[in-house]
C-alpha cells in the first residue's frame, strides 16, 4: 500500500488511479471487507436455498416426467402450484391442513398469553409468595424439547386407536378417554401453548417491569376501578410486547413438527408441517416446497401485520425508563392460593410428564400397568430380543451413543460457528451504521426469522442434493445439518452480536488504531475481550438450542447423521415408545446441564438468547 | 522536534450536512492551538480528520512537509502512521486492562523492548504524578485519575502532535481548573505540535497560543487568544467570547467619528462605514460614575450582580441595555443613577448585514 501511495505520487495522478486507489481503500476498511465476506456467506446459506426452491416448484421434476404427459424435465410450469392451490388433492395437501395449521397456531397463541400473561403479572406486579422461584420454573418447559409434553400427553391419554394399549388415564378411571381429548386439535394447542408461553411470560414481564407504577396510581386516584385500570392503561402499555410474543409463537408453532405429528398422526390430523414432510418423504419434492413457501409467506405477512400495528407511534418501551417503582398488588387472603395454584400448575408442566415418562420407560410392555411388567429392558436391556425391533437397551445402544455424540458435536460446531457470526455481523453492522451496506447485512441476517423451521429445512434439500459453486453435494451429510443450524440461527447471532458491539464504545477501539494496532490486534486486544462474555452465553444458549431443535433438521438426517432428538420421533413411528421415551430423558439431562452452565455463567440468561 | 500542520480546503459531509466547510489553516511548530466553537461546529470532526478517524471529502492535510491526507489524490494514512496522539472526552481507555498495559500497548506495537517499556512507564506516570498506579483497573480510579492515565498513554509513545477533544469537559469545575494548568505546563515541557478542541471560551483563552473559533463547519477567525478577544472578526466571534458577553448596540453612522445609539451618541473612529451598524463594547471597558462627567452617558440601574472579586450591572436607557463590570464590590444599588464613560478605543464596529469588523481602535 504505501509504495503503491509514493509511486502513484510520482507518476501524475491520473484519474482512473485514483479512483481504483479510492475502491481499495473503501475496499479494505475491515466493517466493508467483513460486511462483503458475510453477504457472500448468508448468500449462499439463505438466499440460494430459497431460489432453488422456487426453482424446484416452478420446474418439472423427475416424477412428474413419467406422470404427465407432455412434461419435459426441468422445464418451466405452474403444474405443482396450479395442482396444490385448486386441484383435485388441493383439499387434502393444502386446505386442510392449512386450517388445522391457523386452528392449532391460534389456539396455542391465545392459551399461551393467557397463561405467560398472567404468570407475568403475578410474578412482577402481585405481592404473591415465592415469586423468584415461579420466575425460574416459569421458563423450564421451553427449554424441555418442544415435543416432550405431547409424547408425555400420549403416555397419559392415549386410547385404543394407536398400538391397542391402553394409557396411564385409562388404567386409573378404566375408561378409554374419547379422541378429541387423546388426539388432534385440543392435545395439540394444550401442549404448544404449554411450551411457548414462555415467551408472552418474558416479554410481558419485561414491558411490566418496565412501565412506571405511577402511571397505573394516577389512573386509581382518579377513582377508576382495578379492572378498568388493567384494561385501559396497563394493557394499552404492554401491547407491543404482548404483539411480539404473538408473532413469535404463532410463526413458532405454525413450523413446528414434533408435537402435531405425535399427537395428529394417529387420528390424520394433518397439518402444513406435518404434510411438507409427507410430501417429501414420499418424494414429491416440488409439492412440499409449494406448502413450505406457503409458511414463509404467511409468517412474512404476520411480522408485516405486527410491524404496521406496532409502528413507532405506539411504542412505548421508553416510558418511565427511570426505573420501575412498581407497586405490588395485594392479593390479601388470596396469595397463598395463587401460590399453590401456580405451583400446581408447574407440577404438571413440569415434575408430571417427566414422570410418566421416566415410569413407561421402566414398561416391559406398553400399556401393562401390573408390578410384574416394570422391568430395566428398555435402559440395559440385550441385543436380539423381541422388544424394540431387537435393539438393545438404550445404554447398551452404540446407535444411542453415536447418535448421541452426534447431538453434541451438531450443537457445539453451530454454537461455535453462531458465536464466531455473533462477533463478525456485530462488528460488520455497528461500525458500519448508516451506511447501506450496513443495513443490507443486517436486513438480510434478519431473512431467516421468518422462516419457519420446517420449511427451513425443505429449502436445505433443495439446494444440496446437487454440487453448488465450490460446495459439492451435502445432502445426507453432517455438514449439512451444522449448516443448516447456523442459518436458522443467524437472525439471533446478529442480533445479539449488534448488542454487545454497541456496549463497547466506538473510542475503544479509535484509542487503540492511534496507537497504531492492525485490524487483527484491534480485534484480538479490545474488540473480543470486551465482547466475550455475551458471545460465550450466547454460545451455550445456542448450544441446548440445537440439541432439542427437530422441526429443522427432521427433513435432513440419515441414519448416519441421527441426532437424539430425530432419534426420538424414528423411535415414535416405529412403535417403540420406551426407547424415544428414554431418549427424550437423555435430552432433557443434556439440556438441563446446559441451563444449568448457563445459568453459572456471568450475564447468561433465556432472555439474552431471545435478543431482548 | 515540534512539527507543523497545514490544513487545505478540507470538508467532510455527513450526508447533505457539510460538518466542515472548506478549511485552512496553518499551526506552527510548537504552538497550541484550541478549536473553539458551540457544540455542532465541525470541531470535533476536524479533529478527528486530522487524526485520520475520519474521511475527509475534499482537501488536504499535511504534517510537516509530509502529505498524510489528499482527497484528490485518493491518499490516506492510516491513524497509526500519522505520528500523533489523541485523548478522547471520555478517556477510552481500556477497560480490561491494568494501567500499565494500557500504556505498553502502543509501545510493544513499536516493538519497543521490555526494560525500556518498563522505564517508559515509570518516567510517563512521573510526568502525570501517577506514579503506583500501575496495577489499577481503569474502572478503580476516580474520573481525574483516569483523565492523567489517559494523557499518560498518549505521551508515552512521544507523539509529534498532541490531540485532545474536549479532555477536560467530564471532569468538575475545581478539577478543570487544576488539569488546565497541568496541561499547559505539559505543552510547555514537550513542546509538542498541538490540537485541542472545546466548547469552553475560558479553557481557550487561558491556555492556547492561537484559537481557531468555528461555526457551522466554517473558520471564523484564527489568531492569538488576545486578538480573538479585543478584535473579533465578527459578531459571532464577539459575542461567542467573553463573560458576561459583549454588548452590541444596534446604531446609525451620523458622521465621521460619530454613531448614535437609541438617545446618545458614541465617539469613535468609523472608517469607511456609513447607515446601520452594531457597536460592541466589553463589559470592563466602561468606567462608571455616580457622579455626572464629562462625555459621559446617564443610565439607570436595572440590577447588580456581586460575585465578590467584581460586580456586574446592569443599565439601562429607554430601549438600550448595556452590561458593565467594575472590580470589586460595588456601592451602587438599583435604581441608582449611574454615568457611563465609554473608552473610544476599546469599540469596535461591525457591518450590521454582514456582521463583519469595520473598523477597530488600531
Amino acid at each position: 500500500m504505501a509504495s503503491l501511495e509514493t509511486s502513484v505520487e510520482r507518476s501524475s495522478s491520473s484519474y482512473w488511479l485514483t479512483t481504483v486507489r479510492r475502491f481499495v481503500r473503501w475496499l479494505t476498511r475491515p466493517h466493508v471487507i467483513l460486511s462483503l465476506i458475510m453477504l457472500l456467506l448468508m448468500y449462499y446459506m439463505i438466499i440460494i436455498p430459497l431460489y432453488r426452491m422456487l426453482e424446484t416448484t416452478l420446474t418439472w421434476q423427475m416424477r412428474d416426467v413419467a406422470a404427465v404427459p407432455g412434461a419435459e424435465l426441468g422445464g418451466f410450469t405452474l403444474y405443482h402450484y396450479i395442482r396444490m392451490v385448486t386441484g383435485a388433492l388441493s383439499q387434502i395437501y393444502l386446505y386442510t391442513p392449512l386450517k388445522h395449521s391457523l386452528t392449532i397456531a391460534a389456539g396455542a397463541t391465545v392459551l399461551a398469553l393467557a397463561i405467560g400473561g398472567s404468570l407475568a403479572w403475578l410474578v412482577v406486579r402481585t405481592d404473591m409468595p415465592g415469586r423468584n422461584l415461579v420466575n425460574q420454573l416459569a421458563v423450564i418447559p421451553y427449554i424441555m424439547p418442544s415435543w416432550t409434553l405431547a409424547q408425555a400427553w400420549v403416555v397419559f391419554f392415549k386410547n385404543r386407536l394407536s398400538g391397542g394399549t391402553p394409557g396411564v388415564f385409562e388404567f386409573m378411571f378404566e375408561q378409554s378417554p374419547p379422541d378429541w381429548l387423546a388426539y388432534g386439535p385440543v392435545p395439540i394447542i394444550i401442549c404448544s401453548a404449554l411450551h411457548y408461553y414462555t415467551f408472552f411470560f418474558l416479554f410481558v414481564s419485561a414491558a411490566l417491569m418496565s412501565i412506571d407504577s405511577s402511571l397505573e396510581e394516577s389512573g386509581e386516584l382518579m377513582g377508576a376501578s382495578r379492572w378498568r385500570i388493567l384494561r385501559k392503561i396497563t394493557f394499552p402499555l404492554v401491547l407491543p410486547a404482548i404483539l411480539s410474543g404473538f408473532v413469535m409463537t404463532f410463526s413458532k408453532v405454525m413450523g413446528t413438527f414434533g408435537g402435531p405429528n405425535i399427537l395428529g398422526a394417529p387420528v390424520r390430523y394433518y397439518v402444513v408441517s406435518t404434510m411438507i414432510r409427507g410430501s417429501i418423504g414420499v418424494g414429491d419434492r416440488a409439492d412440499g416446497f409449494v406448502l413450505a413457501l406457503v409458511l414463509i409467506l404467511l409468517s412474512l405477512l404476520i411480522i408485516t401485520l405486527n410491524q404496521r400495528l406496532i409502528g413507532t407511534r405506539k411504542s412505548y418501551e421508553t416510558i418511565g425508563g427511570r426505573g420501575f417503582v412498581a407497586q405490588a398488588t395485594k392479593l390479601l387472603k388470596w396469595r397463598k392460593v395463587f401460590f399453590v395454584g401456580v405451583i400446581i400448575f408447574q407440577a404438571l408442566v413440569i415434575i408430571i410428564p417427566i414422570g410418566l415418562l421416566v415410569w413407561s420407560s421402566f414398561m416391559l410392555q406398553d400399556g401393562n400397568y401390573s408390578l410384574s411388567n416394570l422391568s430395566l429392558q428398555h435402559w440395559i436391556g440385550e441385543r436380539g430380543t423381541i422388544y424394540n425391533h431387537g435393539e438393545p437397551g438404550v445404554l447398551l445402544n452404540p446407535k444411542i451413543y453415536k447418535t448421541a455424540w452426534n447431538s453434541i458435536r451438531l450443537s457445539l460446531w453451530t454454537a461455535l460457528f453462531t458465536a464466531l457470526f455473533g462477533v463478525l455481523l456485530g462488528y460488520a453492522i455497528v461500525k458500519g451504521r448508516g451506511t447501506r451496506l450496513s443495513k443490507l447485512v443486517e436486513q438480510l441476517a434478519f431473512l431467516p426469522y421468518v422462516i419457519p423451521g420446517i420449511a427451513f429445512g425443505a429449502v436445505y434439500i433443495a439446494m444440496f442434493v446437487k454440487p453448488l459453486g465450490p460446495l459439492p453435494a451435502l445432502y445426507g451429510t453432517f455438514s449439512l445439518l451444522v449448516m443448516v443450524s447456523i442459518a436458522d440461527k443467524i437472525p439471533y447471532s446478529s442480533r445479539s452480536g449488534v448488542s454487545a458491539m454497541m456496549q463497547v464504545g466506538r473510542e475503544l477501539e479509535e484509542a487503540a488504531q492511534i496507537a497504531g494496532a492492525s485490524v487483527w490486534r484491534r480485534f484480538k486486544s479490545i474488540i473480543l475481550p470486551l465482547t466475550s462474555a455475551g458471545f460465550v452465553s450466547g454460545f451455550l444458549l445456542t448450544f441446548i438450542s440445537v440439541m432439542r431443535e427437530l422441526s429443522l433438521i427432521i427433513l435432513l438426517v440419515t441414519p448416519d447423521t441421527q441426532v437424539l432428538a430425530s432419534q426420538t420421533m424414528f423411535y415414535i413411528e416405529n412403535g417403540d415408545q420406551q426407547m424415544a421415551n428414554i431418549v427424550i430423558l437423555i435430552l432433557i439431562a443434556l439440556v438441563t446441564l446446559g441451563s444449568f452452565i448457563i445459568s453459572r455463567f456471568r450475564g447468561g440468561s433465556l432472555k439474552k438468547g431471545l435478543g431482548m | 522536534m515540534a512539527t507543523s500542520i497545514t490544513v487545505k480546503n478540507l470538508t467532510k459531509y455527513f450526508g447533505d450536512v457539510k460538518a466542515v466547510n472548506d478549511v485552512s489553516l496553518t499551526i506552527e511548530p510548537g504552538s497550541f492551538l484550541t478549536l473553539l466553537g458551540p457544540s455542532g461546529c465541525g470541531k470535533t470532526t476536524l479533529l478527528r480528520c486530522i487524526a485520520g478517524l475520519e474521511d475527509p471529502d475534499g482537501g488536504e492535510i499535511y504534517i510537516g512537509d509530509k502529505l498524510i491526507f489528499s482527497h484528490a489524490k485518493a491518499i490516506s494514512l492510516p491513524p497509526g502512521k500519522r505520528e500523533l496522539g489523541l485523548v478522547f472526552q471520555n478517556y477510552a481507555l481500556w477497560p480490561h486492562m491494568k494501567v500499565e498495559k494500557n500504556i505498553t500497548f502502543a509501545l510493544e506495537i513499536q516493538g519497543m523492548k521490555k526494560e525500556e517499556m518498563q522505564e517508559r512507564v515509570k518516567e510517563t506516570l512521573e510526568e502525570v504524578q501517577m506514579q503506583g498506579y500501575e496495577e489499577r483497573y481503569p474502572r478503580e480510579m476516580s474520573g481525574g485519575q483516569q483523565q492523567r492515565i489517559a494523557l499518560a498513554r498518549m505521551l508515552a509513545y512521544r507523539p509529534k502532535v498532541f490531540l485532545m477533544d474536549e479532555p477536560l469537559s467530564n471532569l468538575d469545575a475545581r478539577l478543570r481548573m487544576d488539569m488546565r494548568a497541568e496541561l499547559k505546563r505539559l505543552h510547555h515541557s514537550s513542546d509538542a505540535t498541538t490540537i485541542y478542541v472545546t466548547h469552553d471560551q475560558v479553557e481557550a483563552l487561558t491556555m492556547s497560543t492561537k484559537i481557531a473559533v468555528m461555526k457551522d463547519g466554517l473558520l471564523q477567525q484564527l489568531d492569538t487568544p488576545d486578538a480573538v478577544y479585543h478584535y473579533p472578526a465578527n459578531l459571532f466571534v464577539a459575542d461567542f467570547i467573553g463573560n458576561p458577553k459583549v454588548n452590541l448596540l444596534n446604531g446609525v453612522v451620523v458622521g465621521n467619528r460619530c454613531v448614535r445609539v437609541g438617545s446618545f451618541e458614541l465617539n469613535l473612529d468609523t472608517g469607511h462605514a456609513s447607515g446601520e451598524v452594531v457597536v460592541a463594547l466589553r463589559p470592563e471597558d466602561a468606567t462608571i460614575s455616580t457622579q455626572p462627567v464629562p462625555d459621559a452617558v446617564e443610565f439607570n440601574v436595572y440590577s447588580v450582580l456581586p460575585s465578590g472579586s467584581e460586580t456586574t450591572i446592569v443599565a439601562s436607557r429607554e430601549d438600550v441595555e448595556i452590561t458593565v463590570k467594575e472590580a470589586g464590590v460595588s456601592r451602587v444599588k438599583m435604581d441608582d443613577k449611574i454615568w457611563l464613560k465609554f473608552d473610544p478605543h476599546a469599540l469596535n464596529l461591525y457591518d450590521k448585514d454582514s456582521g463583519n469588523l469595520i473598523s477597530s481602535k488600531n
